[in-house]
Parts: C-alpha cells; sequence; structure tokens
C-alpha cells in the first residue's frame, strides 16, 4: 500500500447478511484529487464510504485512508465527512453545534473562537447561529454540515449526497466550496447520482453498479475523448463519403444531415478540409462531446433488460 | 477523559433543553406534595387515635411512620426505575436510527468514550433525581414527624444501584436494539422480576421452596426486586425484622452477595453495551 495516497483500497467487500453491498472495491485517490462515486441509489455508494470511515467494517479486503488504517484515529483528527440524510441533534444552536463537534477535535477556544465565525461566513448562515438547528430548513442543515465537515481543515473530504434536495443555491454553494477546497489542494470524495454534480466538480470518476465498480475514468477522457460532429452539407459524393470512413466511425446519412464519431478534436480540421477539397458544401459542423450522462446510461444500463432510460429516474433533470 | 466530558455535558444538555429533566422534577414536585398531604394527615388520624387508646405508644407510632415511608419509597423505587430506562431508552438507537451518531463517531475519540460519556451523563441526571425524590420523600417525613429511618443512607445507595442497573440495562439494550424493542426487554425484565418477588415472597411465607426458589432464580435473571427487598429489610423497624412479616418485604431476604451480583450486573451490561457498540455497523 501506498501511504502517499489520500484513499486506497483493495478487494473492500461488504456483504451483509441478506444482500452484498459492496465488491472486491480497489481504489487509489492521490492526494488533492476529486474523486467522484458515481451510481444509482442502492449501489453501494454509501456503504463504500462508511467503510473508509471505519463506520461499517468490511467482511473482506483492507483500505487505508491517509496511509492509516481505515477509521484510525489519528486519521480521523485529519478528515471531514458530510453524511448522507444529515440528521444532527437539532436541539442545538448552529453554533453550539459547531462548538460540540470543534470539542471533540480538542480545539483550543481561542482558535475555535474565531474558526465557527469563519465558517459560519463560508456557509452563509451567520446570521442564524444562534438559532435552533430544528428550525433550519433542508438546505440550512446541509449548510451546517458542511462547516462540520469543515472544522479541523481536513485534508480529505467525504461527501455522501451533498446536494441531494438541495435547491438551486445551495447546489451552488457547494460546488463554490468544493471548488476553494480543490484550490487548497484537499481531497475530496464525493459520493453522488447526480451526473451534472460529478461533471462540474470532479476530476476523476468511479461508476458503481450493484456494489462494484464498472467504469473508472478521468472527465478530462470523458469530455476530451470521442466527439460526435453533426454537419450539415450538400453535394456530398458517394466517393467523399467513401473516404470518410479513414477518420469517422459510425457514419450516418440522412437528407443532407451527416452524424458520424471522431476518437479526438485533432482530426475535426482534417475532416473539414478534406469535404472542402471534395467539392462538398459545407453549412455547418457541430461537434458534441459524447455526454456524461450517455456513458452513465451506457454504463449503468449495460446488462439490464429493460431499457436503459430507466435509471434515469436517477438522473438529475 | 475530555472527550468523555464533552460527551457527558451534551447528553446533560439533552435532557435540559429536551425538558425532559424539568418535567421529571415538576412531576416529582407534585409527587412530593400529594406524598406529603397523605403523610400529614394520616399522622394526624393515628395521633388523634393514639390520643383515644391509652395503649398506643411511641414505638407502634413510629411503626406506622415506617410503613408510610416505604410505601412512598416503594413508589418512588419504581419511578426511578421508569426513569432511569426511559430517560436513556434511545440514546444509542435513536442516535443510530437517526444518524447523528455518524457526525459523532467520525470524530477523533473512540465509541467506548460515547458509551462511557453518556452513562456518566445520565447518572448524573438520575443521581439528582434520586436526591429528589429519595430526598424528598424521607425530608417529608422527617419534617411533619421527626422520625428518620434506619439505615437511610444504604438504603438511598440500594435504590440508586437499581437506579444504574437500569440504566445500563437500557445503554446495553440500545447497543443492538431498536428503541422500542430494548423497551419492551426493559419493562419486560422489570415484570419478570417483579412477579418472582412477590413469589418468593408467598412462597416463603407459605413455606414453599419451589416458589422460593422460583424467585431466587428470577432475582438472578435481573436482580432490581431483590435489591428492592434488601432495601426495605434494612430500612424497616427492627420489630417488623423481628415478626419477619412485611407488606414489602419477606421473611427470605437478599443477602449481601445478591448486591454485589447486582453490582457485577451492571457492570457486566455496561462493558456489553461498550463492546457490542463497538463491534456495530453504524
Amino acid at each position: 500500500m501506498d501511504p502517499s495516497l489520500a484513499i486506497e483500497t483493495s478487494g473492500l467487500s461488504k456483504h451483509f447478511s441478506d444482500n452484498i453491498a459492496v465488491v472486491d472495491l480497489s481504489l487509489r485517490v492521490e492526494r488533492g484529487e476529486i474523486f467522484g462515486f458515481l451510481g444509482p441509489n442502492g449501489a453501494g455508494k454509501t456503504t463504500a464510504m462508511k467503510m473508509l470511515l471505519g463506520l461499517i467494517s468490511p467482511t473482506a479486503g483492507e483500505g487505508r485512508v491517509l496511509g492509516a488504517p481505515l477509521g484510525d484515529l489519528e486519521a480521523r483528527r485529519r478528515i471531514g465527512f458530510l453524511p448522507e440524510h444529515f440528521r444532527f441533534h437539532e436541539w442545538l444552536t448552529a453554533e453550539e453545534f459547531l462548538t460540540l463537534h470543534a470539542n471533540l477535535y480538542h480545539m483550543e477556544q481561542e482558535y475555535l473562537s474565531q474558526r465557527i465565525p469563519e465558517l459560519l461566513e463560508l456557509v452563509g448562515l451567520t446570521a442564524h447561529a444562534h438559532r435552533k438547528l430544528r428550525t433550519f430548513s433542508k438546505g440550512m442543515l446541509q449548510r451546517i454540515g458542511f462547516a462540520q465537515a469543515l472544522l479541523n481543515d481536513p485534508e480529505v473530504v467525504f461527501l455522501d449526497e451533498p446536494t441531494s434536495g438541495l435547491d438551486p443555491m445551495g447546489r451552488r454553494l457547494v460546488r463554490d466550496i468544493t471548488r476553494d477546497l480543490r484550490a487548497k489542494g484537499t481531497t475530496i470524495f464525493l459520493n453522488s447520482h447526480f451526473l451534472s454534480e460529478v461533471e462540474v466538480t470532479c476530476d476523476r470518476v468511479a461508476f458503481i453498479k450493484e456494489g462494484a465498480i464498472v467504469h473508472t475514468a478521468t472527465l478530462d477522457s470523458l469530455t476530451n475523448g470521442e466527439l460526435h460532429v453533426a454537419v450539415r452539407a450538400r453535394n456530398l459524393t458517394p466517393e467523399a463519403r467513401q473516404g470518410l470512413t479513414h477518420w469517422c466511425r459510425n457514419l450516418q446519412v440522412e437528407g443532407d444531415q451527416l452524424t458520424f464519431q471522431l476518437d479526438s478534436e485533432d482530426q475535426l480540421p482534417l475532416v473539414n478540409r478534406y469535404l472542402a477539397e471534395q467539392g462538398v458544401d459545407l453549412y455547418t459542423v457541430q461537434p458534441k462531446f459524447i455526454a456524461l450522462e450517455d456513458l452513465f446510461l451506457k454504463i449503468i444500463g449495460e446488462g439490464e433488460s429493460s431499457d436503459p432510460r430507466e435509471v434515469s429516474g436517477n438522473l438529475e433533470t | 477523559m475530555h472527550s468523555i466530558f464533552v460527551i457527558t455535558k451534551l447528553t446533560i444538555r439533552e435532557a435540559s433543553r429536551r425538558k425532559i429533566l424539568w418535567a421529571a422534577l415538576i412531576l416529582g414536585l407534585l409527587f412530593l406534595i400529594i406524598y406529603g398531604l397523605g403523610f400529614h394527615f394520616a399522622r394526624l388520624d393515628l395521633e388523634k387515635s393514639m390520643q383515644l387508646r391509652s395503649g398506643m405508644n411511641i414505638v407502634l407510632m413510629h411503626e406506622m411512620y415506617n410503613f408510610l415511608l416505604l410505601a412512598g419509597l416503594y413508589t418512588v423505587n419504581f419511578m426511578i426505575i421508569a426513569m432511569s430506562a426511559l430517560v436513556s431508552i434511545d440514546t444509542l438507537s435513536g442516535e443510530i436510527t437517526s444518524g447523528t451518531i455518524q457526525s459523532l463517531v467520525t470524530k477523533p475519540l473512540q465509541r467506548w468514550q460515547i458509551v462511557i460519556g453518556k452513562w456518566l451523563g445520565f447518572c448524573f441526571i438520575l443521581t439528582l433525581y434520586l436526591l429528589f425524590m429519595v430526598g424528598g420523600t424521607m425530608g417529608v417525613v422527617y419534617a411533619t414527624s421527626g422520625y428518620i429511618a434506619p439505615h437511610s443512607i444504604q438504603g438511598l445507595a440500594l435504590l440508586w444501584l437499581n437506579g444504574m442497573l437500569f440504566l445500563s440495562l437500557s445503554l446495553w439494550g440500545g447497543s443492538f436494539l431498536s428503541t422500542l424493542t430494548n423497551g419492551v426487554v426493559a419493562f419486560g425484565l422489570f415484570g419478570v422480576t417483579f412477579v418472582g418477588g412477590w413469589m418468593e415472597q408467598i412462597g416463603s411465607f407459605l413455606e414453599n421452596p419451589v416458589a422460593v426458589n422460583i424467585g431466587i432464580l428470577s432475582s438472578l435473571i435481573f436482580p432490581c426486586e431483590a435489591v428492592w427487598r434488601r432495601t426495605v429489610y434494612l430500612m424497616q423497624s427492627p420489630l417488623v425484622t423481628r415478626l419477619g412479616v412485611s407488606f414489602f418485604s419477606s421473611s427470605s431476604v437478599p443477602s449481601r452477595l445478591m448486591i454485589l451480583y447486582a453490582v457485577i450486573y451492571a457492570g457486566i451490561l455496561l462493558i456489553g453495551a461498550v463492546r457490542r457498540f463497538n463491534r456495530r455497523d453504524l
């Protein structure tokens, strides 16, 4: 195991008595990386995260967070966690709640009296510092939960569905905070079933289905790799069409509409030049990166007997 | 230690914020007022009949005071048991179900510190409650009649032990049962030991060894009734002890060994709560 990694697991599994939640999870998350764990509800994301945090003990395999065994007390000083369906002691005020958790980190009173207002400011709850959490809206609770996860200025932050159930303002706040964390070099492990969230925030994404990772890719490779191109052109000769297959895959022609796939954006000028040389009249050329959503549906939908679009019930619309 | 006290403070604060403490104290006060009034009027009647009958003397008056005090403590014992179980019944299972425990357990503290911290917090609350209720009952009797029962301090300590037994039981149950099941277990055990205590008492009166043994067995299953009967044995008037017949106790008195058993029992429950909570998936 490599101690320089933020998170590393090998063969991590969790079998409950009635089902298998996580199968053979092997991960390597670099320090400073924003790692997205993407899958439909019930895919095992939360169980996986809980194992990394030491909340659930794995039935097989091992893992390390910040070089320490899972659940290690010292490592817990350096991590932050925002649970899914966060419910905190609702009879505390926002400030008391943060003080409680700061005390569990054994923070000095002096540091604490500066850090807590700072965090309340960051999550936009300064005006509500003395209100009981019971009176908070779901979005406000999520924000105070976020503040709690950042109290100790953690090196790794675990976020379990941080924007689930939030209004657009709340989602934007979460994105802004994650962006700030990224700039500071904080590692983020993000569970989500929202594609758009992962697309905007993450460096790398693992697709998880039925407890197992089915695909891992960097966001760069997903957005800078293959692309779809839609062309409107006239005078496309059969020879020109034949010549296009040199670069293009899945070439389809319907009237003056052409669609095809390229391996990279670099090929696009070559195709344009070729078509011009062949005397084809080009009206529009529209490149479109294969959307993460398509990939999500393709990967997660694989092997499902029903229409893969059904999992889109879990997608943000 | 620091982390334990953070949890202890949180527990006390929760009981206070959720008004559990205040409800218990206000109703406790109401109990003491009603008990005090009852005791006062009973005493007036007794004094009147003492003046009527020349045979009544101060010894017999004290017998009556002792009976009334034990009647009060009989209720207080039940209230302490119920209070101990009720305040703590959902502290672990409730936080596990709601998920509030997750943000605590992932902080740099050991799980056992959470259990012990909670136990200490409830212990503090229940000790206050006990001092208020037992002290209040004894105080009412003393203030109106000047009567002090024998072994009052030991009696207080034994009633406290009963509270701790139920507190440890409900923390143990809460470490792996749902709140509702935990409550059923706690009050079910109370029922078993209660009926067992009566069987032992009747069996001892009728000199039926089987009934006595069933009673002893039920005390081994859960020793709270035995602790109560030892309390009565210590606090009842020497005359009743010599006669060996009392409404609250029996001639088969739980031994000191049974009290030691109860202390160890509570300790094992607490250790069991820590161990189960340590292993539990949250």
